[in-house]
């Protein structure tokens, strides 16, 4: 799932300072599971810009809706009538979420109330751990199910560097070496014959490097 | 109706204030002896993230707080509310409130006159 983190309540409340009728929009995805940006975090959310800015003696009107996705435009479509009627949207999904409500209704200002973060899983409740980059060229296949990309600090692809001690990286004691992991996991599956491997070059072009990604299936365009 | 503190959000105490509530104090059971096995501890870490956004916006984090008894400690249950009590009336009403009851002033200034 995409993850994310709130914003720290000043900064939105200086985002909508200028404005007393906002819409707070949150989105029923992956921040509806990661906890940041769903129905329950929309009333939070909007509870507190009121008591906020009505202690400031700021009297602030909010509408509270949570969009199946914010991601698609039959989703969004369902935002329209509130925002005709508003003058900013806050939107607590992910940027791709918050982006697409900016350019689907352009004469509103739209405004981000989360941080997004990474692609990862929930490894216990209350605690994310990003597992994918979205290279664009998957590899999991030669290194036991663990991405080299993500999981290693150096996105590194031919075993560890001289940083890895004792299975942890040298970015943290808290992060584990992502070299080491894979090859703990290629010994377990009987496949260190993978290991050491030579790798072609990574195409980075199907990557962040070949600037903004896009995806067409012809076959369900038509 | 809540049938136990675990089922009360976060949102649900916002709206007490936002309601005029100048406290709110939460009582479950006692810690350990939950029917739903872990209700007050889920009410608990709710009530403590309520104390947070309530301290981030200058309402104080001292306006809520959670209490635990048994449904048999009538006394106690009364000590907690007189106590809850005295404890909110010690910090006077809430930022709301004072800006309620400053928004309505020149409204009754002008019904005096």
């Amino acid at each position: 799932m995409i993850t994310g983190t709130p914003k720290p309540i000043d900064d939105v409340l200086e985002m909508l300072e200028p404005y007393n009728k906002v819409v707070v929009a949150g989105c029923f995805g992956c921040v509806t599971v990661c906890r940041v940006g769903g129905e329950k975090e929309v009333q939070v959310l909007a509870s507190t810009l009121r008591l906020a800015r009505e202690a400031k003696g700021n009297i602030i009107e909010i509408k509270e809706v949570c969009l199946e996705r914010q991601c698609d435009p039959e989703y969004l479509e369902q935002l329209r009538p509130y925002v005709e009627d508003y003058q900013a949207v806050l939107s607590i999904a992910c940027g791709a979420g918050i982006q697409f409500v900016a350019e689907k209704f352009t004469k509103t200002p739209v405004m981000p109330g989360i941080n997004t973060g990474f692609l990862g899983v929930t490894e216990r409740q209350g605690e994310w751990a990003e597992r994918c980059q979205g290279c664009g060229d998957c590899v999991l296949h030669l290194t036991g199910g663990i991405c080299p990309v993500s999981r290693c600090a150096k996105s590194l692809f031919h075993g560890p560097c001289g940083g890895s001690a004792k299975g942890i990286c040298e970015v943290s004691p808290e992060v584990a070496c992502g070299w080491q992991l894979i090859i703990d996991r290629l010994k377990s599956l009987n496949q260190m014959d993978r290991y050491g491997k030579l790798i072609p070059y990574k195409g980075w072009n199907t990557s962040r490097d070949g600037g903004p990604r896009r995806i067409t299936r012809e076959d369900m365009t038509q | 109706m809540l049938p136990c503190t675990g089922r009360i959000e976060e949102a649900l105490i916002l709206q007490a204030f936002e309601g005029g509530a100048d406290g709110v104090m939460v009582v479950g059971c006692l810690e350990g002896d939950c029917h739903y096995i872990s209700g007050n501890l889920r009410a608990r870490a709710r009530v403590e993230r309520v104390a947070h956004i309530l301290e981030s916006i200058g309402i104080g984090n001292e306006r809520v707080r959670m209490y635990n008894l048994s449904a048999g400690e009538g006394a106690k249950f009364a000590a907690y509310a007189n106590e809850f009590s005295d404890h909110i009336e010690q910090l006077g009403p809430s930022l709301i409130n004072l800006a309620r009851s400053k928004a309505r002033k020149p409204e009754s200034v002008l019904e005096e006159a």
